[in-house]
């Protein structure tokens, strides 16, 4: 051994590679329940404020489809939706799209709307916009992302999806106009969407049920 | 290398500080910086891998060979980071999602190398564990300070999110105006505070070398 320097440095850094596997290995298994649990309950967390007031009784999370693009919804990649039904009632659909043109890059939203088309809540859920300026439509900055609750696509009319200053209805941000334009976007986008495939989007479940029994 | 424990930390904390004096680590010291709690969380993670590094590569200090310790520093910071990672991920997911490639990218910070290489690498495993402890200590002070800074002048609060940290509702932080000064919470900010604490550090240390110098000349000027 002593004659391959070169092997010997092999063996050593073999070791310690194994040692620092089994380090990580070691890690990721007394860690993996918990970053799974937190991932679930902190989407759980994230779609309570859209759920807020509804009635129902499956497990939204589970109901999830994924939408690959093109989808026509907001945002250039896959779009999430989250059903909610009481029984085989369809009472809502939450969206997770994404607005791209924000000031600082892609913002994602939540956005709720119940079957009759009202919006029941929106969250900004990831978003890099500046702080102190764009940041303020996270809904612990200001309220306001919570304006457009209750509002639906044809209340206000379309044109009157937009800031004030745009001839809209909704309020902007001082400063900070990009931002907004670009949430109050993906929520018409989003509301259109609706409108024109909730059927689809709702049709699913009683197959996936089927399939459960089976 | 000084002996006593207060040296030591007067070391860490100042004289040696990585981030103040041997500039160090500066990446995720000017990104991360915006406020307190990531400052805060920051630092607590860099101090954690620095420890841990420093006494696997003290323990091991025998059986690498010079010519391939690098690899190894490597190998053994790069495993530590991804530990901590998941130990983040797991215990304090908020704060990971804020912090987010931040915390990859401790693997970067040149000030854990360079404690392993300058003194864990020659010391025993006790000892490189407190100087990862001294050192991890200044890194966090200067990431908390300077994050404090701009924090008060970039959003006119201070403390705001510490629920990242202690869980719990989203806090809001002693809030001590409305807004503040856009710029500081933007990039320059980082690098305008880390020079003004810099500045201000060679200030202080000017200062009291003086006031050493004069009081020790003062005899010699008498008697002239
Ligand atoms: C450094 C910097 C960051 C900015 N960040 C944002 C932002 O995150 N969101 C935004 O809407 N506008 C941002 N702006 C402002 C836009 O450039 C633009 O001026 C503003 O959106 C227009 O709004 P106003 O017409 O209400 O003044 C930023 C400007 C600067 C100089």
């Amino acid at each position: 051994m002593n004659n391959h320097p070169i092997l010997k440095s092999g063996f050593t850094l073999a070791i310690i590679a194994a040692v620092c596997t089994g380090l990580v290995a070691f890690t990721w298994q007394l860690t993996n329940a918990h970053i799974a649990a937190n991932q679930q309950a902190w989407l759980e967390r994230s779609l309570q404020p859209a759920l807020s007031g509804l009635v129902f009784d499956n497990n939204v999370t589970e109901s999830m489809i994924t939408l690959q693009p093109p989808h026509g919804l907001p945002g250039s990649e896959a779009a999430t939706i989250y059903r909610v039904y009481a029984g085989d009632r369809p009472v809502a659909a939450l969206f997770l799209v994404t607005a791209r043109d924000g000031y600082t890059g892609p913002i994602r939203v939540l956005v709720g709307i119940d079957v009759n088309g009202s919006v029941t809540g929106v969250r900004v859920v990831e978003h890099r916009e500046t702080p102190g300026l764009g940041d303020r439509i996270e809904a612990n900055r200001s309220d306001w992302v919570l304006q457009f609750d209750g509002h639906s696509l044809h209340d206000p009319e379309p044109g009157g999806w937009a800031i004030k200053r745009d001839g809209g209805q909704f309020d902007q941000l001082t400063g900070a106009s990009v931002t907004p334009r670009a949430v109050i976007k993906a929520i018409r986008e989003t509301l259109q969407y609706f409108e024109a495939n909730a059927d689809t989007i709702f049709a699913t479940r009683a197959d996936a049920d089927v399939q459960e029994r089976d | 290398m000084p002996t006593s424990l207060t040296n030591r930390f007067k070391d860490g904390l100042w004289r040696e500080n990585p981030g103040l004096v041997q500039l160090l680590g500066l990446c995720p010291l000017l990104a991360v910086t915006g406020t307190f709690v990531n400052g805060l969380g920051l630092g607590v993670a860099t101090m954690m891998v620095l420890m841990a590094s420093n006494a696997l590569v003290s323990a091991t200090r025998r059986w690498i060979q010079p010519e391939i310790r690098i690899p190894i520093y490597v190998l053994i910071i790069a495993s530590l980071v991804t530990c901590i990672e998941l130990i983040f991920k797991a215990w304090f997911p908020a704060l990971d999602r804020t912090l987010g490639i931040f915390i990859p990218l401790i693997v970067t910070n040149c000030a854990i190398v360079a404690r392993a290489e300058i003194f864990a690498s020659r010391n025993t495993v006790a000892s490189s564990i407190l100087d990862g402890l001294v050192m991890g200590t200044g890194f966090a002070c200067l990431l908390m300070a300077i994050g404090a800074f701009r924090e008060l002048l970039g959003q006119g609060s201070i403390f705001s999110r510490m629920d990242l940290l202690l869980g719990g509702e989203p806090v809001l932080g002693i809030i001590l105006t409305d807004g503040g000064w856009l710029l500081m919470v933007l990039p320059p900010g980082a690098f305008f505070s880390l020079a003004l604490a810099i500045a201000a550090k060679n200030a202080i240390d000017r200062r009291r070398r003086e006031k050493r110098g004069t009081l020790s000349r003062r005899p010699r000027l008498l008697n002239r």
